[in-house]
């Protein structure tokens, strides 16, 4: 009965979506000065259907409701309250209806916030992001429909993949679908000033919020998959170049670039095009991110569904919005003001569009690792991976001169900055950084070029970062950003080059000796939980005479049936240790992995801090 | 000449042009070198001879035949068909098992070893590598 409401809404919503395409498209022709109040009336609707059935799902995965297929294939009566509220979009369909929930409510917030926008564009507005709205309707409709009966009604669920039953991996999906839903407001809103000829400063600093938003989501969604990944899958890393971490991280790039691309635009008017040109790829590349996902066509472990029918949906779909797109900008960009006059080689401009094309050099980068296995598979049959070094070899020398440009940019000014006698602070700043470079890279031990270098620019940034701190000209929230980006760049650098792992196969009361320390296996304990049965593992490592007790789980889930570790990490600010085991076979043996990790902690520190900028950026804290 | 604005936009597209050769040339290269293939022990059997190149090789891991040193893990991966014998020195993902899926990472010693490096194996109990499921409806 419930499962109706769900589903009876999802109809009206297609209804009222139907009936805000048409009505926005004839009063985009000839429009009032005044909007119409019906608008109002209808998003509301339309909102309100959306988050009824949202919640009639939320509440059918609460009291395990099986006769919804979708319930019964993702919970279980015993799982804990909270992962049967997470279990809600920890599934395809129920993941979808989340898309959609956030594509209503962004479009209702943008509808009440930007009144003081031109009508015709916010008339605009409402028509494209209603096409996106309806096109996930009728893919949610008739491709994964969350609100299926099954009868007879079974007794017991299937339950939800062990893996997923975790506190950062249950809020990680909605906080990652902000950022990427954002994003088709971004859309809609440019397809709409481009038609409406209003692409120019005002409408860059009304769309820079929406831009913010998107950003901060995707960051800090990013950062809880990457630590969840750190101590769930026990390989100890915190990115590793997979598929679909890298789906996410492409729009990321996206977004970066358009988010300093749109402060040219706002504050010289320049830029028109190519902010236009980020928008569209921005939400095309969000949109491909769930095609890639949903489809299953990645070889990855993230790979949870695998229905082509849907994959062809979003496929002809994201097509048709991107067509669409072209479409529109190509008849309308030649209204842009020429800006050639106006531009100096040694600007803020300059450094602005230096650093979206390396943001660009990333993406493709990205984009040609991830897609090129399954080009070719398509081609000849011939099935690769891409690993890390591909990713480290492109990115990592070009991270050098990024970095360098990334210190100078935010000095220069607007406009026209006439290039001084060299700064001796700058040269100070230099110096210091190799010669504490250097003696960091030979006291390691990895005697590597671009180790150095690395470090050097990385420190060069950081220095000039801080010292902007001084400086009152210069915003806030950029500085805490930039900050964050240096912290970024040290941390990872320190602990790519210090970092130290040891595994082996050990059986309780085993003792092991590595790089001057001691681990025993003391002994292992068998514990029960509400719905899995644990093995606790008892170490003792003893560090130069510091002592540090792990215990790492291995947790034996009966529905479904899976094995999961859970690493054992006793984090301080200098440094992580890390132990994870798991279980062969059963004569004994455990495999177990060992990890130092420096200023791991810092890792996500620093990604916190880019994201705080963005806050700080958001409720305009740098322009008082 | 030409006017200012001539010569900037040339300039441009001069840039452009050039890093996107550069750009395509350097992505080429190095996929080139860091590509790593998937082979079933089928493929590796039937090779003319042995690459030096990293390959990944999938399969199931055969019943009974994990063996555990205290440094050392040596297992055979199956495809039903041929065999391939693996040995490992490190760190073994939870769902490592006797008649699961699994995808080995390193070098080939000969057509039936293989040196790996790294252990692959997947979240979900029910899976099995694409290309593994794909290897062993061919035969």
């Amino acid at each position: 009965m419930i499962n109706q409401i769900g589903a009876y809404s999802l109809y009206i919503c297609l209804f009222v979506s139907v009936y805000l395409i048409l009505k926005s498209y004839i009063s985009s022709k000839n429009f009032d000065k005044k909007i119409d109040q019906t608008f109002f009336a209808t998003l509301s609707v339309q909102l309100f259907m959306t988050i009824l059935s949202f919640f009639t799902l939320v509440f059918a995965f609460v009291f395990s409701d099986f006769s919804n297929i979708t319930v019964f294939n993702n919970s279980h009566t015993l799982k804990p309250l909270f992962y049967k509220i997470s279990g809600t979009w920890g599934n395809h369909e129920g993941s979808l209806l989340l898309w959609l929930l956030v594509l209503t409510f962004f479009l209702f917030i943008f509808f009440v916030t930007s009144k003081k926008m031109n009508v015709r564009y916010r008339i605009l507005t409402i028509l494209f992001q209603e096409i996106i709205i309806l096109g996930f309707l009728l893919f949610i409709l008739f491709t994964s429909n969350p609100f299926l009966n099954i009868f007879p009604i079974p007794n017991e669920g299937l339950g939800l993949n062990p893996i997923l039953q975790d506190p950062a991996l249950a809020i990680h999906p909605p906080l990652l679908y902000v950022g990427y839903v954002g994003t088709s407001i971004i859309f809609s809103a440019s397809l709409a000033a481009l038609i409406t000829k209003t692409v120019d400063n005002v409408w860059a600093s009304h769309i820079k919020n929406w831009i913010l938003i998107s950003w901060i989501f995707l960051s800090v969604g990013i950062l809880l998959g990457s630590i969840w990944a750190y101590y769930e899958l026990g390989w100890g890393g915190f990115w590793f170049w997979d598929p679909v971490e890298n789906v996410s991280l492409m729009p990321w790039f996206c977004l970066t670039a358009l988010l300093h691309s749109i402060i040219v635009l706002k504050n010289r008017n320049v830029f028109h095009s190519w902010t236009v040109i980020l928008s569209i790829t921005t939400f095309s590349l969000s949109m491909s991110g769930t095609f890639l996902v949903r489809s299953g066509i990645l070889n990855s472990i993230h790979t949870f569904a695998n229905d082509p029918s849907r994959g062809v949906f979003i496929l002809t779909f994201l097509l048709f919005l991107v067509l669409l797109a072209v479409f529109i900008f190509f008849f309308n960009q030649k209204n842009f003001p020429d800006t050639y006059q106006r531009s100096f080689l040694v600007s803020r401009e300059t450094s602005i569009l230096i650093n979206n094309w390396f943001m660009m050099f990333f993406l493709s980068v990205v984009l040609v690792g991830t897609a090129y296995p399954i080009f070719l598979e398509v081609i000849n049959d011939a099935k690769i991976s891409v690993g890390p070094p591909f990713y480290h070899k492109l990115i990592v020398p070009f991270l050098i001169p990024f970095l360098f440009f990334m210190a100078l940019g935010p000095n220069i000014k607007w406009i026209k900055n006439k290039i001084k006698k060299l700064n001796t602070s700058q040269i100070i700043f230099l110096i210091l950084s190799f010669v504490i470079s250097f003696f960091i890279v030979l006291n390691t031990n990895t005697n590597y070029l671009f180790s150095t270098l690395l470090f050097t620019f990385s420190f060069y940034l950081f220095f000039n970062v801080i010292n902007s701190f001084q400086k009152k000209n210069s915003n806030l929230s950029q500085k805490v950003s930039h900050l964050g980006f240096s912290i970024f760049m040290l941390s990872i650098l320190f602990n790519g080059i210090l970092s130290k792992e040891n595994s082996a196969n050990m059986k309780v009361g085993d003792e092991i000796n590595f790089l001057n320390k001691k681990l025993i296996f003391e002994n292992v304990k068998v514990e029960s939980d509400s719905n899995f049965k644990k093995l606790v593992g008892e170490f003792k490592l003893n560090d130069n005479g510091k002592i540090i007790h792990f215990k790492p789980e291995i947790r034996v889930y009966s529905q479904p049936e899976t094995i999961t570790s859970e690493a054992d990490i006793s984090s301080t600010l200098f440094s992580d240790n890390f132990l994870v085991f798991s279980l062969i076979k059963n004569d004994g043996f455990f495999n177990v992995r060992y990890q130092h990790k420096p200023l791991m902690i810092w890792i996500w520190i620093s990604v916190l801090l880019m994201s705080l900028g963005g806050v700080f950026s958001f409720f305009k804290l740098n322009e008082k | 000449m030409y006017g200012k604005k001539v010569k900037i936009r040339a300039f441009f597209i001069i840039l452009v042009f050039t890093s996107a050769i550069l750009i395509t040339f350097l992505v080429i290269n190095s996929l080139k070198e860091n590509v790593v293939f998937f082979k079933s022990p089928t493929d590796i059997n039937n090779l003319n001879q042995i690459e030096s190149k990293k390959i990944r090789v999938g399969g199931m891991v055969k019943k009974n035949s994990i063996e555990i040193e205290n440094k050392n893990l040596k297992f055979v991966i199956t495809d039903f068909k041929n065999e391939i014998i693996v040995t490992f020195s490190g760190a073994v993902p939870n769902l490592f098992e006797e008649g699961k899926g699994v995808v080995a990472e390193g070098y080939l010693e000969d057509r039936k070893y293989l040196k790996a490096e790294k252990i692959l194996a997947k979240h979900d109990e029910n899976y099995m590598p694409p290309e593994v499921k794909e290897a062993m409806q061919g035969n």
